[in-house]
Order: C-alpha cells, then sequence, then structure tokens
C-alpha cells in the first residue's frame, strides 16, 4: 500500500516520522485528498467523536444529574428565537434538561455502544471465520448454516430478541450501564455473520499459500498461524465492513432505544433523545425532537460516506 | 429436479425446527411461566399445582415435543401482559401488518422501478443525480426518522393526512381490511411511504444497475440495427429482462419488510404484529415473542423456499450448483 512513496524523500532521516511521511504519499491518502465529499464526511465525523470526548467540557449542565435539572426551564425555545434563554442554545425539553447538552451526552452513548458493538462483533465474527475456514469440514459447515440461516433475519429483528430475553432473564428493571452492555451484546450477535464470512473466504484463499505451508513445517502451533501470519492478511475488508458497520450499529442502538427497548430516559442516547421528543412534536415543541434527529443523520451518513469511500479506495480492481 | 425441491424443504423443516428450540428456550428458561401467572402471595402448593398442569415437571425433551405439536396448530399459550391466547392475538393484527407491507411493496415497486429505468436512460441529467441523492438519503437515515419527518410535515404542520392508527376499518370474516374505507386509505399513506422507501432505494439502484449492463449486450445492438423504436428497445427488450431480478429480490424482500414493519407501525402507532412485538419486548411477554419469531420464521422460510424452487424453474443452470453455494 506504502509503494508509492516518493524515493528521494529518505524516510531513515527522521525515522521516527518515516509512517506518517508513508501514510501521507500512499494511494489511499491521495485518493482521499481527491474526493471533497470524503473530506467533509470524515471533518463531520471527526468533530462529532470530538464533541463526545470534550462534552463535560461543552456542555453547561450534566443531563444525567437530576439535580441539575430545574422544571422552571422547562420548554425553552432555541436561543435564536423570540422566546430563547441564555444558555440553552439549542431549548430544553419538558424536564427542564438543556437539549445540547443532552445530545453530546446522548452522543458519547451512541458512538460508545456502535464502537463497542463493532468491536464485540468483529471479534466473534473474525474468531468464528479463522476456525472455519481454517480447519474446514464439519465444523466449518456448522458454523456456515448457522451463518447462513441468520442471515435471513434482519439484525434489528435478532437484536430486539437478544434484548427482551436478557431483560427476561436479569429482570426489567436493569441499571443503565448494563442495559448499555445488553445493547452491545445484543448488536454484536446480530452482526458477526458478514465478518465470519468474509474472514473464512479470505482464510481459504491464503491458507494454501507457501507462506502458511512454511510456517506450519517449522511447526508452528495453529492459533499463531491464524492470529500472526493470515489474519493480517485479511484486515482490508474488515476494516471496510467494520466502517460501514459502525454506521449499521448506531442505527440498530438509536432504532432499539426509539422502541423503548433500548437506553433509559435517565441515560438517554440520541435514539431515547428521539423517542422523548417525538411526543412533544404535535404540541410545537419541534426542537426537542429535531436537533437529536439532525445529529443522528449527520452521524450516520458521514460514516456511511466515509465507508463507501474506504470500501473503493482499499479495492485496487476499481482504481 | 425432485431431488433438489426436496434437499431444500428438508433444509426449510430443520431450520424451523431450530427456530423451534430458540423459541421453546425463550418459553421455558427465560424467566419462571409459573411466576409470570400468580401474584405475588400464592402459596408453594398452588404455584406447584400450576405448574404440573402447565407440564412444566415433564422431562424437556417431553415439552419441547409438546410445544412444537402445539406450535404447528398454532396454539402459543397464553400472553402474560393481556390474558388472551397469543394466536388470537397475531390473528386479529395480522391483517393490519399484511397489508401494510403489500402497499409499501407495491409502492416500492412501482416507484423503485421507474425512478431506476430513469436513472439508468437519462443518466447525467440534474433529475437522475436528484434521484441518487435521494436514494443515498433513503439507505442512510433510519426508518423512524423519516417517519418522523413525515408525520411533521403532512400530519401536523400541513394537516392533510393523519399520524397514527389505521382510520375506519371494515370486517371481512375475521379479516378487517383498511382499503375499503376513505380514512384508512389515508392511514395507509404515510406508513406505506415510511416502510417502502428503504424498499424503494434498494430496487432503484438494481433497476439502474442491471438496466446499464442490458443496454450493453448484443441482442440490444442487434434490436437498434433492425431499425426498432427506441422505446420497444428499451421497455419491450431492456426493462423486461431486468425484472426477473427485481422481483425475485422484492419476492425476497417481503420478508424483512414485515420484520421492518415493526419500527414503522412503533411510528404510527399502527395497530399490527409488529406493534404487539415491541410491546412484548418492552413487557417481557415471552410467550408473545417466541410466537412472533416462529411466525414471521415462517413467512421468511416459505418464501425463501418458494423463490429458489421457482428460481431453477426459470433457470436450469442452477440446478447443479444452487445446492452447494448456499
Amino acid at each position: 500500500m506504502s509503494n508509492a512513496a516518493v524515493p528521494h524523500q529518505t524516510s531513515s532521516s527522521v525515522p521516527d516520522a518515516g509512517w506518517l511521511r508513508r501514510a501521507l504519499a500512499s494511494d489511499v491518502f491521495y485518493s482521499f485528498r481527491r474526493s471533497r465529499l470524503t473530506m467533509v464526511a470524515a471533518a463531520v465525523t471527526l468533530l462529532l467523536f470530538l464533541l463526545a470526548i470534550a462534552a463535560p467540557l461543552l456542555a453547561v449542565q450534566n443531563p444525567f444529574d437530576p439535580a441539575q435539572l430545574q422544571l422552571m426551564n422547562s420548554r425553552i425555545e432555541p436561543l435564536w428565537t423570540a422566546e430563547g434563554q441564555s444558555p440553552f442554545l439549542l431549548g430544553t425539553d419538558e424536564q427542564g434538561r438543556d437539549v445540547f447538552s443532552a445530545i453530546l451526552y446522548g452522543l458519547r452513548i451512541s458512538l460508545t455502544v456502535g464502537v463497542l458493538g463493532v468491536v464485540f462483533s468483529g471479534a466473534l465474527g473474525i474468531l468464528l471465520g479463522l476456525v472455519a475456514g481454517y480447519f474446514g469440514g464439519a465444523i466449518d459447515s456448522l458454523i456456515m448454516r448457522i451463518a447462513d440461516v441468520q442471515l435471513t433475519f434482519p439484525a434489528i429483528l435478532i437484536a430486539l430478541l437478544v434484548n427482551g430475553v436478557a431483560k427476561s432473564v436479569f429482570g426489567n428493571r436493569l441499571d443503565a450501564m448494563s442495559t448499555l452492555a445488553v445493547l452491545v451484546f445484543a448488536i454484536g450477535l446480530s452482526f458477526w455473520v458478514q465478518y465470519a464470512r468474509t474472514v473464512r473466504g479470505s482464510v481459504m484463499v491464503e491458507k494454501n499459500k507457501d507462506y502458511v505451508a512454511a510456517a506450519q513445517l517449522i511447526g508452528l502451533p495453529a492459533h499463531v498461524i491464524m492470529l500472526r501470519h493470515v489474519l493480517p492478511n485479511t484486515m482490508g475488508p474488515i476494516l471496510v465492513i467494520a466502517t460501514i458497520n459502525l454506521a449499521l450499529a448506531i442505527i440498530t442502538e438509536a432504532t432499539l432505544s426509539f422502541l423503548g427497548a433500548g437506553m433509559p430516559d435517565t441515560m438517554p442516547s440520541l435514539g431515547t433523545l428521539i423517542r422523548i421528543g417525538n411526543n412533544y412534536l404535535f404540541s410545537g415543541e419541534w426542537w426537542i425532537v429535531a436537533f437529536p434527529g439532525i445529529a443522528l443523520a449527520a452521524l450516520i451518513l458521514s460514516i456511511n460516506l466515509l465507508g463507501d469511500w474506504l470500501r473503493d479506495a482499499l479495492n485496487p480492481k476499481l482504481r | 429436479m425432485l431431488a433438489f425441491t426436496l434437499r431444500r424443504a428438508i433444509q426449510a423443516i430443520g431450520v424451523m425446527i431450530a427456530v423451534g428450540i430458540i423459541s421453546f428456550s425463550m418459553f421455558r428458561f427465560a424467566g419462571d411461566p409459573v411466576n409470570q401467572i400468580v401474584s405475588i402471595d400464592t402459596s408453594a402448593a398452588e404455584r406447584a399445582n400450576i405448574r404440573a398442569s402447565l407440564g412444566l415437571d415433564d422431562p424437556v425433551l417431553v415439552q419441547f415435543t409438546r410445544y412444537l405439536v402445539n406450535a404447528a396448530q398454532f396454539k402459543f399459550g397464553v400472553s402474560y401482559q393481556f390474558r388472551l391466547p397469543v394466536a388470537d392475538l397475531l390473528k386479529e393484527r395480522m391483517p393490519a401488518t399484511l397489508e401494510l407491507a403489500t402497499c409499501a411493496t407495491i409502492l416500492a415497486m412501482i416507484f423503485g422501478i421507474l425512478m431506476g429505468v430513469y436513472c439508468a436512460l437519462r443518466r447525467d441529467t440534474l433529475l437522475a443525480k436528484l434521484f441518487q441523492a435521494v436514494s443515498l438519503i433513503g439507505i442512510s437515515l433510519p426508518t423512524f426518522l423519516i417517519g418522523i419527518l413525515l408525520i411533521y410535515l403532512f400530519a401536523v404542520t400541513l394537516g392533510w393526512l393523519p399520524s397514527f392508527g389505521r382510520g375506519d376499518v371494515v370486517p371481512i370474516g375475521w379479516w378487517t381490511t383498511g382499503l375499503l374505507t376513505l380514512s384508512g386509505l389515508k392511514a395507509l399513506i404515510l406508513p406505506s411511504i415510511t416502510l417502502g422507501l428503504f424498499q424503494m432505494t434498494l430496487i432503484m439502484r438494481l433497476v439502474r444497475a442491471e438496466m446499464l449492463e442490458v443496454l450493453r449486450t448484443d441482442y440490444i445492438r442487434f434490436a437498434r440495427a433492425r431499425g426498432l423504436t427506441t422505446r420497444a428497445i428499451h421497455f419491450g427488450h431492456a426493462l423486461k429482462n431486468t425484472l426477473v431480478p427485481v422481483i425475485t429480490v422484492a419476492g425476497l424482500q417481503f420478508g424483512s419488510v414485515i420484520a421492518f414493519a415493526i419500527i414503522t407501525e412503533t411510528v404510527f402507532q399502527w395497530p399490527g404484529m409488529g406493534l404487539l412485538f415491541v410491546q412484548a419486548v418492552q413487557n417481557v411477554d415471552i410467550p408473545i415473542m417466541a410466537a412472533y419469531l416462529i411466525m414471521v420464521s415462517l413467512i421468511f422460510v416459505t418464501i425463501n423456499l418458494v423463490v429458489d424452487i421457482l428460481y431453477t424453474v426459470v433457470d436450469p443452470r442452477l440446478r447443479a450448483t444452487v445446492g452447494h453455494t448456499t
């Protein structure tokens, strides 16, 4: 990927910055610079991540702390309208919760669930795909048969079922952090199939190559060959799937929360905020639902655009 | 051909048994069924009686067989929330979901095909680019946001269409239909658009890609050489050949339309199976969740089986390979 480095730039003179220079000179970065839409999408994604990380510094209140909410401040309109009040930039909801602060903290929850969900489903899918592809035989057909069956069911249905069963096992009154864990688990179980199929396919190609035979000859154990030698050669497509699945995981979390099966009102994600705001749409308080909705849409759209670009950029056939 | 059909049918039955095991485990092991039925002050002896009368003391295998036999006769037990047989609840809700899903699929096919053909034939026009942008948004935005947006525009701001419910319905036997009353039809518009938008984008992209592919083939060039009119070439030859995969995809997607109706039905408070399922998840009503899983799986598996078999009837080349690749 880095063979496009310009020869007269001797990376040995500054060894620490060598990887950065190579990255900046790579084909992938070149195609990034060429696409203005991708740069905008990357900027928006970065901005939203930074907003989420810096939420405690930027928010005027902690929306998860009921003691900081005052009913006197309820249903204030956004700042630029006639009824707006400082410091509530995007207005407040019926509990006196600042919409801007709630979005920042909600963004944190949505991104946390999304990233952890992708990590979990990726780990599960990669592991099963490696095992299926490397060993083949009965274990391969068992894993792939489960994958086939699961693929016919929409992820949202599986996530809802996992969620409902978890609630039933642990009791209906889970605290917010356990709900978050359940959501990550539900999303992980819904999205592992694509990773498993892709990894299995690549492994079946890679395992017949000479370097795997060499590794086997010198007596390396199977797990070392799989993790250290085969897996790195399958990472390209996995990165693409992970990016697109981040958007899907965020949508799934938001949908579950919107359906009332996700994050509770006391610790709202973007989906929960939209569900709460939806109740006030008819009484004219449009800002309670509109701004969390815009934040969610911007997040998903920009991650999707990044994923699309990455798929094209990492696929040499399309260049 | 017969062997292939049989093999697919056995596979389908295998999937249904697997779904049955999951559904049974949910029913039996996720929470104690007795606790859901009795109140807190029921004595231990009474609990044991109920336990015995429900057959929960029998060996698991016996219970499972009984569950499957009952499920095959659409006996799914009693809902914890409503204290009514789950089968009756599903039967009452099913017409609403099926009408919505059918309407959404038809809308998606009509507009998806029209927009796809336009995008393929007039690739560089402004309108085609607009359609492409709309399709990107249709794929990216979550269904419930689109629903809320439509409600805000057409129900709250303009006041043209109702924002929730089915309107007036007319009973035909056990089926209830909203297609025969004005309020029913009006109530159907927004939910159908919301539910159909994703499928429409999918169909539009598929038609566009297939159409561009077909227009490059030799028989289209030959048709041009024969001096046929552009319209005859585009619609008589090209479109006709794109429709087979499109109808297949739309058919296969019908199952997921029914599943995605969960979201649309919640946004519009549409009294269908999906809303029932969401309420069951919220209130941990396991019998409804288990029954819904079985019903939806049955629909999915049936559609997949029928499409697979029809496909091999249409295209004999698939008979040798399909069994291995899927």
